[in-house]
């Protein structure tokens, strides 16, 4: 098998896996999965989805219902760059739908589709509980908040800059 | 200023850390109630408080408390409910992210009376740096004697463990959540049997809310009276509110529930009033599943009395003039907004979050969703507010959780109190396109302070 948790990642798996009783381990699944998404490169192949079966001795079934079941995991490539965008009421009504449609056409794509240099992928999601900071956005662990155009050029900037300096 | 009990210390600068909330006089209720008090003595003073569920529900915590089963040798469970999502609702959020040392005191007060060895804290997966906070406040809080074996010398051992969730709005209802904590799809339990009786992992379990537990701390300190002097009637103590929407000053507040729904909008020391100077259109006071008020049903009851921002008074009317306290998810409409779109946004929430087990809500949801779209698109005939209307109330009460129930109900308040902007949007297909029903109908009895 090829997909498998670093040193690093083995020993984050084991601390998940050692907050719940002995002989409840599939408790582990959901934070476990965010560790295999986190791990291989943003989703998770039915490889990476096996490979945690394995590890908490449960059926690849058991996994595939949960993974297909919460919004959070992506089931198919995605991009560096997620950009989820909320689009419930409290955000549509403090603008997001201009934010929405301007985010599109900086980065020529649709709401689901990722950019042709792989770099962004554009999700709409449901109330991210940021209502007060609205419209806003998640780009992986954090929260964009108080989104304008200008802030959205900024932000698409500096994602770009990361890459630029990472190359 | 009103009443503060959860916030008072929001502002101190390194609250977040173990030294500053310790000098601040943090963890001293702990210590009174895991040496100084009995399991039932602590019991008591948070029956005596009055303190209702914060999630939503309202219900009384000590009651909650006081169904669990104690069978021998059976381990039981305290899990946090912090899988914040019912749109307009970011309180939890705020307490986390500042104190996460109070909830986390809360927390062993409660693990103590409860008798939880292993206590959840299930957070929703978005809020993953207040995840990484939670664990930063766990780690000082063990390695400062308060969590881990034998706490302050008293043979109890307690350890709070975070569980990220993954995106479900589902797994805020009790049952879902210690599914999803059990490794599964968020599908709601059919009860009974309760929680308190099996729950996780068919143990006794009892599931509260963020700030529920946080306000077991200023309960325990100045005992269970004192807090049930704050407020009014059965709503007693503080609670926090999330203000969103079109106002000057959107943030969490903490209220003491005297306090006038017109007070709470205009003055500065909380939502500032409307942004922009525009007047108020709506409201949805307590998160979005409960039903919207126009403003003149929001600022005066139907008796035209004063609306409070308290339990009783927002649910004043019932359903066909009042709304509910709810989660404290404040969210203000001004006169810009289209009912039609508001209530299609959630409408598309709730088909998005039905976990699909019941086929009233499943499918309902789906056609409400359909339906509202195709008004709002300019599409609609008048019959489609029947139908609306007839499906919004064959979904509510016939489904095993509450997500039905909260899906029907915006849908409905809007019809009940806004059914001449539906028929305005159908009898002008175009205009509905490029312009608003505005204020005309019901403009008159808002009063708008100079």
């Amino acid at each position: 098998m090829s997909l498998q948790f670093n040193n690093e990642q083995m020993t984050e798996f084991k601390s998940l896996a050692a907050r719940y009783p002995e002989g409840k381990q599939k408790s582990a699944l959901l934070p476990v999965l965010h560790l295999a998404q986190d791990s291989f490169g943003g989703w998770l192949p039915t490889e990476a989805m096996d490979y945690v079966a394995g590890l908490l001795k449960i059926e690849p079934i058991e996994v595939y219902e949960v993974a297909t079941f919460y919004s959070m995991y992506n089931l198919k490539p995605v991009g560096k760059f997620v950009f989820e965008v909320c689009q419930t009421g409290p955000c549509m009504i403090s603008g997001s739908e201009n934010i929405i449609a301007y985010i599109q056409k900086q980065l020529d794509i649709k709401p689901g589709e990722t950019t042709k240099d792989g770099l962004f992928t554009l999700k709409l999601v449901e109330c991210l509980g940021a209502c007060g900071y609205a419209p806003m956005m998640q780009v992986g662990k954090i929260y964009r908040e108080h989104l304008t155009k200008d802030k959205v050029d900024a932000i698409i900037a500096e994602y770009r800059m990361q890459v630029v300096a990472q190359n | 200023m009103g009443v503060k009990l959860l916030l008072e210390k929001a502002n101190v600068p390194g609250i977040r850390t173990y030294d500053v909330y310790r000098r601040e006089g943090g963890y001293a209720a702990a210590e009174k109630a895991l040496k100084e008090m009995s399991i039932e003595a602590i019991v008591e003073e948070v029956k005596k408080s009055g303190l209702r569920g914060r999630g939503g529900a309202g219900f009384p915590a000590g009651m909650k408390w006081s169904f669990i089963a104690k069978p021998e040798g059976v381990p039981r469970h305290l899990v946090c409910n912090a899988d914040e999502s019912e749109p307009g609702t970011f309180k939890d959020r705020y307490l986390m992210e500042f104190l996460p040392h109070l909830l986390l005191e809360g927390l062993l007060i409660s693990s103590f009376a409860l008798g939880s060895n292993d206590t959840y804290i299930y957070i929703r997966g978005e809020y993953a740096w207040v995840a990484t906070i939670l664990e930063e406040a766990i780690v000082e809080a063990t390695k400062n004697g308060w969590l881990g074996k034998n706490i302050l010398g008293t043979g109890f051992d307690c350890m709070i463990h975070v569980h990220r969730g993954a995106g479900a709005y589902i797994c805020g209802e009790e049952t879902a959540l210690i599914e999803s904590l059990e490794g599964k799809r968020g599908n709601p339990r059919i009860k009974p049997p309760f929680p308190a009786i099996q729950g996780l992992w068919m143990r006794p379990t009892v599931v509260n809310n963020v700030e529920t537990l946080a306000a077991i701390v200023p309960i325990i300190k100045m005992g269970g009276e004192e807090y049930a002097k704050i407020g009014v009637g059965r709503s007693t103590g503080t609670k926090l509110i999330s203000a969103c929407g079109n106002i000057n000053k959107p943030g969490v507040y903490e209220i003491d529930m005297t306090i006038s729904v017109e007070d709470f909008i205009y003055s500065d020391e909380y939502c500032g009033g409307i942004a922009g100077g525009k007047k108020l259109k709506a409201c949805i006071p307590g998160g979005s599943s409960v039903p919207i008020l126009p403003a003149n049903l929001l600022l005066k009851t139907a008796k035209g009395e004063t609306r409070y921002m308290n339990y009783e008074s927002l649910s004043d009317g019932g359903f066909a003039t009042g709304s509910m306290m709810g989660s404290g998810g404040f969210i203000i409409l001004d006169e810009d907004q289209c009912i039609v779109k508001n209530t299609l946004t959630l409408a598309r929430f709730y088909r998005h979050e039905s976990c699909g087990q019941c086929s009233p809500c499943r499918e309902g949801t789906g056609w409400m969703e359909k339906i509202l779209q195709k008004i709002e698109l300019g599409k609609g005939e008048m019959s489609d507010i029947d139908l609306l209307w007839d499906i919004q109330r064959k979904i509510e009460g016939n489904t095993i959780c509450p997500l039905g129930d909260a899906a029907a109900w915006p849908v409905a308040a809007a019809i009940r109190h806004f059914r001449d902007e539906f028929e305005w949007h159908i009898n002008n297909r175009t205009l509905s396109q490029t312009s608003n029903f505005g204020l005309q109908h019901y403009a008159d009895p808002i009063h708008v302070p100079a």
